[in-house]
C-alpha cells in the first residue's frame, strides 16, 4: 500500500500546500475570499472523511461539531468578551467534549442505526440553538464584531478582517490539519483504524479494543470540525444556525464522497470542485441544492470511490 | 370552556394528526422492513401529495368534492409512478446497499424539494374541503371532515393488515422480508416486489397528504415535519412492526397535542428528538417491540 | 502442571435451546486437542465462549490460572488466545502482507520497529507458505491460502493457545496434508484447540480428542480410546464421513 513511498506522499502534500500559498498572490479577489472559505470548509471535510473514509462509521450529524466550534469561538467573543486564541480554544474544546458525549453513545449502535442517531442529535443541537435564540441570535443568528477579530501575538497584532491575513490563517490550519491527518493515516493507530472498517469482528479478535479506537476517532474527527468552525467564526464573522442544521450534515458528506473517500487529499478536492460547480451553474439555476441532490445520486452510482479514488486505483496506489 | 371539553378537543386534534402519520409512518415502516432501506425522501413523497392534490382540485372545476375525490386517487397514483421510477433508476442499481441508499435518497430529498419550488414555488396553498358539515357537540362544533380523515384512515389501515396477513401478495411480501434470497429461490420476483413496495410506501405518505390538505395547506417545505415524526413513530414502534407502529403513531400524535399545549413547540421536539435517539441507544427494537435476534 | 485452560459448569442458552451444557473442561499446556462431535453438538459456541466471542450463561473460564470470564475478547487475545474463524475471516481488500502487519504491531507494542514488524510478519508468512504473496491483496488468495492467512494472522499473535475452528474444511487433499505439518509445527511453541470434522486428520494430529454430543461433552480420551468408544461410534459415526 502507501508503505514504500514516504517522501512521496509528503512531497505532494507540501506540494499542494506551497501551491495554495501561491495562489494567494495571482488569484484575483473574489476567488481569493472564496479559495480561503473552501479551505477552511475543507478541514470540516477532512474530519469527516477520518471518521467516514478511515473508519468506516457514517455519521449524518456532523453539523453539530462544525456548529460547536463555530458557536463555541463565536458566542465566546460575541457574550464573554473573549480574546480570539481563547475563543479558538473554548470552540475547538466545546466540540471535543460534545463529540465525547456522542460517541459514548452513538457507538453503541451500528450502521444505519447509527446514521440515524447521529442526524438526530445533530437536530437536537440545531433545535437547542434556535430555542435559545436570545442568547444565540436563533435563525438570523449574529455577526462577531470587527474590532473583536484581531489576533494578538505579542506586540504584533494581526487584523483577520484582513483578506490576506485571512487567506494565510486559513492556510495555516488547513496545512496543519492536513499534514496531522497524513500522520495520522500512516501510522500504527491508522492501519488499526482501516481494519476496523475493513472486518470490525476480526480487528477484535486480533487483539484490538474497537471500541475505545472508535471512540478516539469520532472525538479527534469532532475536533477537526469544530476547529473549522472556531475558525470560520473568527475569520468570517458570522455563526448562524443553518451552519448546524442537516444540511450541513450532508455537505461533508457530498464533499468527502467527490473527492473520494479515505484519501488524504480528497476532502479538498471534493470541496473545490463543488464550489466551483455550482459557481459555474449559478448562473443558470439558483436552486442550488437541486445540483446538490443530482451530484449525490450520481456520485453513489457511477462513481463511489470519489476523484482521488478512482485515481489511486487506476494509476497512482501510492496515493495515501 | 371546562377542562374536560378542552381536552376532549386536544385529544380530537391529536387523533387527527395520529391517523395522518400513522398513514406515512406505515409507508416508511413498509419500505424498511421489506427492502432494509431508509427512505429519507419519504417526507418528499407525502409533500408531493399535497402539492399535486392542490394542482388536481384546482384544475377540476364543479364542487369541490369532486376534485377532491379526484386528487385522492390520481395524486397518490402518480408519487406512486414517480416513487417507482425512482426505485428503478437508482435503488435497485445500488443493489439496496442501506448506506448508499440513504445517501440516494438524501439526492431525491433535495431534487424534489427543489423541483417543487421551482414549479409550484414557495407560497402555502390551500385546498377546499369535500364538505364543510359541522358536527355540534354539546360544548363546540367540530369539523365533520376532520373525523372523516380518522374514519378514512383507520379503514385504509385495516385494509393494509388484511392485505397484509390474508393475501396473497402480503404473503409474498413477508416471506420477502423474512429472507429474500430464499423468496426468490422459491420464484418468487423480489426484484418486483420491491419495486411495488417502494411505491406502495410512497403512495401511502401521499394519501395521508391528501387528507391532511384541505385543513393544513400545501407547501413545499411541508414534507420535513411528517419525515421526522414518522422516524420517531416508527422507532418508537418497532422497525418494520404494523402494530406497533399504529399503537406509537396514536401516542405520539396524542402527545404532540397536548405537549405543545403546555411547552413551546421548539422544546417539545427537543425533548422528543432526544428521547427517540435515546431509544435507538439504548433499545433499539422500539418500545413495542420484541427483541430479535 | 496447572491446565492451561479450564471451564467449570460452561453453558450457553439460545432462547430454550442449551447450546453448551454445563461442560467441564481442562487443556494441559503443549497439547493438541481435537473437539470432534456431529453439528449443531456445541463445538464453536464453546470455542467462542472461551475466545469471547459469545458471553456464557452461566460457569467459569479459567486461563493459566487466573478467570477470564468477564473478560472482553480483545484482552483475551492479549493474554495469548488466539481464534481463527470457521468463516474465513480476513481482510479482502488489504495486501497478505497488511492483514498480518495487524496483529504483529500489536505483539511488538514495546519498542517496535519497521524492520522488527517486517521480520515477525514474514516469519509468519513463511511457516505458512505465504511468503510469495505478501503483497497480493488478501481477497485474491485461493480459498485454501485464505485458510492459511487465516492460521498466519493467528500465528502472528505469539499465542499460548490458538483455537483453530475447522482449519481444513473445503481443502484440497494436498493441502490438507501441508496443514498438518504446519499444525504440527505451531504444536512445538503453542497449545491447539482444534474443532476438525475430518476424522483422518484428527486422528493423525490430537494428542486427546473431546466428543461433544448435544452440548455436553459424550467422551474423552486419547484417538485409540475414542476410536474403541461405543458410545461416540453410536452417537458420531453415523454422521462422520
Amino acid at each position: 500500500m502507501s508503505e514504500a513511498s514516504p517522501a512521496k506522499a509528503y512531497a505532494l502534500h507540501l506540494g499542494v500546500i506551497a501551491l495554495l500559498f501561491v495562489l494567494s498572490f495571482m488569484l484575483p479577489d473574489y476567488y481569493h475570499g472564496l479559495l480561503a472559505r473552501i479551505m477552511v470548509l475543507a478541514v470540516f471535510a477532512m474530519g469527516y472523511n477520518m471518521l467516514f473514509g478511515y473508519v468506516g462509521l457514517f455519521s449524518l450529524g456532523h453539523a453539530m461539531f462544525f456548529g460547536a466550534g463555530l458557536y463555541g469561538a463565536g458566542l465566546a467573543i460575541i457574550q464573554l468578551g473573549w480574546s480570539v486564541p481563547l475563543a479558538l480554544l473554548g470552540g475547538i474544546a466545546c466540540g471535543a467534549v460534545l463529540a465525547l458525549a456522542i460517541g459514548l453513545l452513538a457507538l453503541r449502535t451500528t450502521g444505519v442505526a447509527f446514521m440515524i442517531v447521529t442526524m438526530m442529535f445533530a437536530q437536537v443541537f440545531y433545535l437547542l440553538i434556535l430555542y435559545f435564540a436570545a442568547w444565540t441570535g436563533g435563525d438570523q443568528g449574529q455577526v462577531v464584531p470587527q474590532p473583536a477579530r484581531v489576533l494578538n501575538l505579542g506586540a504584533t497584532s494581526l487584523d483577520l478582517t484582513n483578506p490576506t491575513v485571512r487567506y494565510m490563517s486559513a492556510l495555516v490550519l488547513f496545512a496543519l490539519v492536513l499534514l496531522v491527518t497524513l500522520a495520522v493515516v500512516r501510522s500504527r493507530y491508522g492501519r488499526v483504524l482501516v481494519a476496523i472498517r475493513e472486518n470490525e469482528e476480526r480487528t477484535k479478535m486480533l487483539g484490538y479494543d474497537t471500541f475505545s479506537n472508535k471512540l478516539i476517532a469520532v472525538v479527534a474527527s469532532g475536533t477537526i470540525c469544530a476547529a473549522s468552525g472556531a475558525a470560520y467564526a473568527v475569520l468570517f464573522g458570522y455563526v448562524g444556525s443553518s451552519f448546524a442544521s442537516v444540511q450541513y450534515s450532508i455537505l461533508p458528506l457530498l464533499w468527502v464522497l467527490l473527492g473520494g473517500a479515505a484519501t488524504t487529499l480528497g476532502p479538498l478536492i471534493g470541496t473545490v470542485f463543488m464550489y466551483y460547480v455550482i459557481d459555474v451553474t449559478s448562473g443558470y439555476t439558483s436552486a442550488y441544492l437541486l445540483i446538490v441532490g443530482i451530484a449525490l445520486i450520481l456520485l453513489v452510482l457511477f462513481f463511489p470511490k470519489g476523484i482521488l479514488g478512482s485515481i489511486r486505483q487506476r494509476w497512482l496506489g501510492w496515493l495515501p | 370552556m371546562h377542562f374536560g371539553p378542552h381536552l376532549l378537543l386536544a385529544a380530537l386534534e391529536g387523533l387527527v394528526t395520529s391517523a395522518v402519520l400513522a398513514l406515512t409512518a406505515l409507508g416508511l415502516s413498509l419500505v424498511f422492513g421489506v427492502m432494509r432501506v431508509v427512505n429519507v425522501a419519504h417526507g418528499e413523497f407525502f409533500m408531493l401529495g399535497a402539492v399535486l392534490a392542490w394542482a388536481i382540485s384546482t384544475a377540476i372545476s364543479g364542487h369541490p368534492a369532486l376534485g377532491f375525490l379526484a386528487a385522492l386517487v390520481i395524486a397518490p397514483l402518480i408519487v406512486g409512478a414517480i416513487a417507482l421510477v425512482a426505485e428503478r433508476l437508482v435503488l435497485r442499481r445500488l443493489n439496496y446497499n442501506p448506506e448508499a441508499t440513504i445517501v440516494a435518497t438524501i439526492g431525491m430529498l433535495y431534487i424534489i424539494q427543489q423541483l417543487a419550488l421551482s414549479f409550484y414555488g414557495p407560497e402555502a396553498r390551500p385546498v377546499e374541503p369535500p364538505f364543510s358539515y359541522r358536527i355540534l357537540l354539546p360544548w363546540f362544533g367540530y369539523s365533520g371532515y376532520k373525523l372523516s380523515i380518522i374514519a378514512a384512515s383507520a379503514l385504509l389501515l385495516i385494509a393494509t393488515w388484511l392485505v397484509l396477513t390474508r393475501t396473497r401478495i402480503g404473503l409474498i411480501m413477508r416471506a420477502t422480508q423474512y429472507d429474500s434470497e430464499t423468496a426468490q429461490a422459491f420464484g418468487i420476483p423480489v426484484d418486483r416486489v420491491y419495486g411495488g413496495v417502494f411505491a406502495l410506501g410512497a403512495m401511502l405518505a401521499a394519501i395521508a397528504a391528501v387528507l391532511i390538505v384541505p385543513i393544513s395547506q400545501a407547501h413545499y417545505l411541508m414534507g420535513q415535519d411528517p419525515l421526522l415524526l414518522s422516524f420517531i413513530v416508527v422507532i418508537i414502534g418497532g422497525l418494520g412492526s404494523l402494530r406497533g407502529t399504529v399503537v406509537a403513531a396514536v401516542l405520539i400524535g396524542l402527545s404532540d397535542g397536548i405537549i405543545s399545549m403546555f411547552f413551546s413547540p421548539t422544546l417539545a421536539k427537543i425533548i422528543a428528538t432526544l428521547l427517540v435517539a435515546m431509544v435507538l441507544v439504548f433499545r433499539p427494537q422500539g418500545l413495542f417491540g420484541t427483541a430479535s435476534r | 502442571m496447572t491446565p492451561l485452560l479450564a471451564t467449570k459448569g460452561l453453558s450457553r442458552n439460545f432462547g430454550g435451546l442449551r447450546a453448551v451444557d454445563s461442560v467441564d473442561f481442562t487443556l494441559m499446556p503443549g497439547e493438541i486437542r481435537a473437539v470432534i462431535g456431529p453439528n449443531g453438538a456445541g463445538k464453536t459456541t464453546f470455542v467462542s465462549m472461551v475466545s469471547g466471542r459469545i458471553q456464557p450463561s452461566s460457569g467459569a473460564i479459567v486461563f493459566d490460572g487466573t478467570d477470564i470470564t468477564s473478560l472482553p475478547a480483545y484482552v483475551r487475545v492479549r493474554q495469548g488466545i488466539a481464534y481463527t474463524f470457521q468463516i474465513t475471516s480476513i481482510y479482502a481488500n488489504l495486501s497478505v502482507y497488511a492483514n498480518v502487519a495487524l496483529p504483529v504491531q500489536l505483539t511488538l507494542r514495546h519498542g517496535p520497529s519497521k524492520s522488527a514488524i517486517q521480520a515477525a510478519v514474514m516469519t509468519a508468512l513463511e511457516r505458512t507458505g505465504l511468503a510469495d504473496r505478501a503483497h497480493m491483496p488478501a481477497g485474491q488468495l485461493s480459498y485454501g491460502h485464505q485458510r492459511l492467512l487465516e492460521v498466519a494472522m493467528g500465528l502472528a499473535l505469539k499465542p499460548r493457545l490458538l483455537i483453530l475452528d475447522e482449519p481444513t474444511q473445503g481443502l484440497a487433499d494436498s493441502e490438507i496434508d501441508n496443514f498438518i505439518v504446519l499444525v504440527r509445527d505451531i504444536a512445538s511453541s503453542a497449545t491447539v484447540l482444534l474443532i476438525e470434522h475430518n476424522m483422518p486428520v484428527v486422528m493423525q494430529l490430537a494428542d486427546r480428542i473431546t466428543v461433544f454430543n448435544a452440548g455436553k461433552i459424550l467422551a474423552e480420551g486419547t484417538p485409540e480410546a475414542i476410536r474403541e468408544n461405543a458410545a461416540v461410534q453410536e452417537a458420531y459415526l453415523g454422521t462422520a464421513p
